[in-house]
């Protein structure tokens, strides 16, 4: 039920990437009756294409556009052409996320006031607060049937939860549970519940855990106000004398440039890709970007405080088996800079299979001690580390006009060093993380460095004053009235919570807030 | 048995060994083959000298050292650098590493008994492109063979048979 839009429709509002934040935008606009074009650069992949296989998966899924590296994180060294690991797809990286979906705490909003000066640190307090969020978060947990909120249970827990709580239990922690997961724990539900497959971050081929791609997306399009064109790239964003945004150009299946007309353009590509338009769409009345007065898009990008730990033991695990986050310790999630660090980290249970544990475990690493830890595999658990990372004005994603894309586009350079709040944050969750595995016997546990970036946020951030950020508690540019971030480069900090719920939710507040300015003509 | 051993097939043990031109502890190395010492695969080389496989083999096993994973895998991993577009920069990356093990009084690297010796050569040239190109080939080139994961217990895609929710996603029963 696609419903063509004429490229010349200047009433349409644009939307640059379906994945959490724009797939979840496009289909609640068109829900209130707001006419949507969206356009997404990967194609459809529904559930029965996805692949139980990590390269191949990795192959048809991973956006794999050349970007570039620098900086002192491992990951420059160790893949220094893939900062992070993301989608590009319909429904973007929801369609391979683990499904963790935590709100923030009350004092994550308020960073700045809540840890006070940091050296280093761009911190910043978002212009909204918890209590203004709360009903937007009830609505994206039941959009996303988040477990343990409403009335969903919360899952049963695999071999490697089992062992990862049986460590936190040990250790004295409290708050250890099967997580809350946008993942269907019964079957009650329009879509199948849970079968444990174990390949969530390859796309769940049950349908049970929420996707944007094959929910929102389809949802959107029964209402005949959504259409969304796939395999289209969008290269810039024009605008009029007045300075208000016009269209989007962009290079359709074939290759071919077209201009689609806009009343409103909401630019939902993911942190690097969103600024990225921002700064190739300079022009001469915008001569360093659009919607970049403050200087601050591509600033402050943030990926979350990570690692992983491994542990082996005596005895076999299995933890590839059944959901790749099967739970979570939430006891250091606090903020106690009695820690040695300001704010907090979550313990998830992680999993990877045997090829990408080879790739991740250590990369670079060879030899015995590293083959003798893979010979353990069957044996190993694993979890991941989440906490909120430190804003820096210096860690930022720029154009690099020595490298193109294949439509002849400068591609981004991402800089990231770690500030020191990280790495004390990281040692410490280290400490506890392989004490956890320590506590029920592993013989040998491995501080596993971090992966190329999964949660990646800021670049365009919300501030109060147009001087610190890119956008407005609504997700509206400071600078042009008609232009809109939709996706995690709005995030003013990261808090230590995955950060999709909360992307989610403020693409549904920010869905009713265009609604309703477009419907009282203020834009 | 490998893929890839077309006129090699079915020849005994002897056989195999009678067309050898050199034989170490573990290859046998004939004009343009290569073969497991007990007979148990063998393939025939293109453009890469069969000595410069057999030393690639050695190689990749002291990288990624795994005693209970067979030649024959290590054989798949490296086997697709012989090609004419590769195999100049595998000849003489094979060259530098002889070199280097000639250095240390030995024959060349195929020849030296102990891993340790071998992987105090590697660990020379670990910062090279050479080393680089072939340890980051195996991650994928060794691992991602399905056929490697059951011997590490890894049981690979589980959709087909229902996912675990039957089949011991909870099994655990020592803890
Ligand atoms: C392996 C993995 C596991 C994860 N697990 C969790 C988890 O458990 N919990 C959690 O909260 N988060 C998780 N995440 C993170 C989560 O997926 C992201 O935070 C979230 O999807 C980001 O939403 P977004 O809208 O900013 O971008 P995305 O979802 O990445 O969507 C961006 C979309 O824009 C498209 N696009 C980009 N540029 C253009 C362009 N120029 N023209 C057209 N289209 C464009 C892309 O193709 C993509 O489809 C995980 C991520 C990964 C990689
Ligand atoms: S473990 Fe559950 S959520 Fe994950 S892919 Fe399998 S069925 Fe889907």
């Amino acid at each position: 039920m696609a419903a063509p839009f004429d490229l010349n429709d200047d009433d349409v509002v644009a939307i640059i990437g379906t994945g959490a934040g724009g797939g979840v935008l496009a289909n609640e606009l068109a829900q209130k009756g707001v006419r949507v074009v969206a356009l997404e650069a990967g194609a459809r992949h529904e559930p029965q294409d996805f692949i139980n296989d990590e390269w191949d998966s990795f192959g048809q899924l991973a956006w794999l556009d050349p970007r570039t590296t620098s900086g002192d994180w491992r990951v420059a060294k160790d893949f220094s052409g893939l900062p992070a690991w993301i989608v590009k797809s319909v429904g973007g990286t929801t369609q391979h996320w683990a499904g963790a979906s935590l709100r923030f705490q009350d004092h994550e909003w308020k960073a700045a006031t809540t840890y006070g000066t940091v050296q280093g640190a761009s911190l910043l307090d978002w212009p909204i607060d918890a209590a203004e969020m709360d009903p937007w978060y009830t609505k994206a947990e039941d959009k996303l049937n988040v477990t343990r909120t409403g009335d969903r249970p919360g899952l049963p827990g695999n071999n490697n939860y089992l062992v990862f709580e049986a460590g936190a239990k040990a250790l004295g922690y409290k708050d250890v549970h099967t997580g809350r997961m946008a993942i269907n724990s019964d079957d009650k539900r329009d879509r199948p519940m849970c079968q444990q497959t174990g390949f969530c971050f390859q796309g769940c081929k049950w349908g049970a855990k929420w996707s944007a791609g094959y929910v929102d997306i389809p949802q959107g399009e029964a209402t005949g106000n959504l259409e969304v064109r796939t395999q289209s790239h969008a290269s810039r964003i024009l605008h009029n004398a007045a300075g208000k945004v016009t269209g989007v150009e962009y290079f359709d299946t074939d290759g071919n440039l077209q201009m689609q007309k806009a009343r409103i353009v909401c630019v939902a590509g993911n942190s690097f890709e969103s600024p990225r338009l921002l700064l190739n769409s300079a022009s001469s009345m915008f001569p360093d970007g659009l919607a970049n007065s403050s200087g601050q898009v591509g600033r402050n990008y943030m990926r979350h405080m990570t690692g992983s730990v491994y542990a082996v033991f005596d005895k076999p695990v299995r933890m590839w088996r059944g959901t790749t986050m099967a739970g979570i310790i939430q006891d250091e999630a606090r903020h106690d800079p009695s820690r040695g660090f300001v704010g907090g980290y979550e313990l998830e249970t992680l999993s990877l299979g045997l090829p990408f544990m080879a790739a991740f475990l250590d990369p670079g690493a060879w030899g015995r001690e590293f083959t003798t830890a893979l010979d353990h595999y069957q044996n190993m658990a694993g979890m991941w580390i989440v906490g909120e990372d430190m804003p820096q004005e210096t860690n930022r994603v720029t154009l690099n006009h020595d490298v193109m894309d294949s439509y002849g586009l400068p591609v981004v350079n991402v800089h990231f060093d770690d500030h020191p709040n990280d790495i004390a944050m990281r040692n410490h969750a280290y400490k506890q993380g392989q004490a956890v595995y320590e506590a029920v016997g592993a013989t040998r546990t491995f501080p596993t460095p971090p992966y190329p970036s999964t949660h990646n946020l800021g670049t365009n951030r919300m501030s109060e004053n147009a001087r610190d950020g890119v956008v407005n508690k609504w997700g509206q540019t400071h600078d042009i009235a008609n232009l809109f971030v939709s996706d995690g480069s709005q995030f003013t900090t990261g808090a230590a919570e995955n950060p999709t719920l909360t992307i989610v939710a403020i693409a549904i507040r920010q869905a009713d807030h265009i609604a309703r300015e477009m419907s009282g003509q203020k834009i | 048995m490998m893929s890839d051993t077309s006129s090699l097939k079915g020849l005994t043990r002897r056989q195999v060994l009678s067309r050898a031109t050199s034989a170490g502890a573990s290859f046998v190395i004939g004009a343009g083959f290569l073969a497991a010492s007990n007979g148990a695969w063998a393939i025939e080389t293109g453009v890469l000298r069969p000595e410069t496989m057999a030393t690639l083999v050695q190689m990749a096993r002291d990288i990624y050292p795994h005693d209970q994973v067979a030649d024959e895998y290590y054989v798949l991993a490296v086997k697709g650098y012989d090609t004419p577009e590769a195999a100049e920069g595998i000849e003489t990356g094979i060259a530098t590493l002889n070199a280097a093990a000639r250095n240390k009084g030995h024959a060349n690297y195929l020849s030296i008994g102990w891993e340790r010796a071998r992987v105090d050569i590697l660990r020379g040239m670990e910062d090279g492109t050479f080393f680089q190109r072939i340890r980051g080939g195996l991650v994928t080139g060794l691992y991602n063979q399905k056929a490697v994961w059951p011997i590490f217990g890894y049981e690979g895609a589980s959709f087909e048979q229902g996912g675990y929710i039957a089949r011991g996603f909870n099994d655990i029963n020592w803890l």
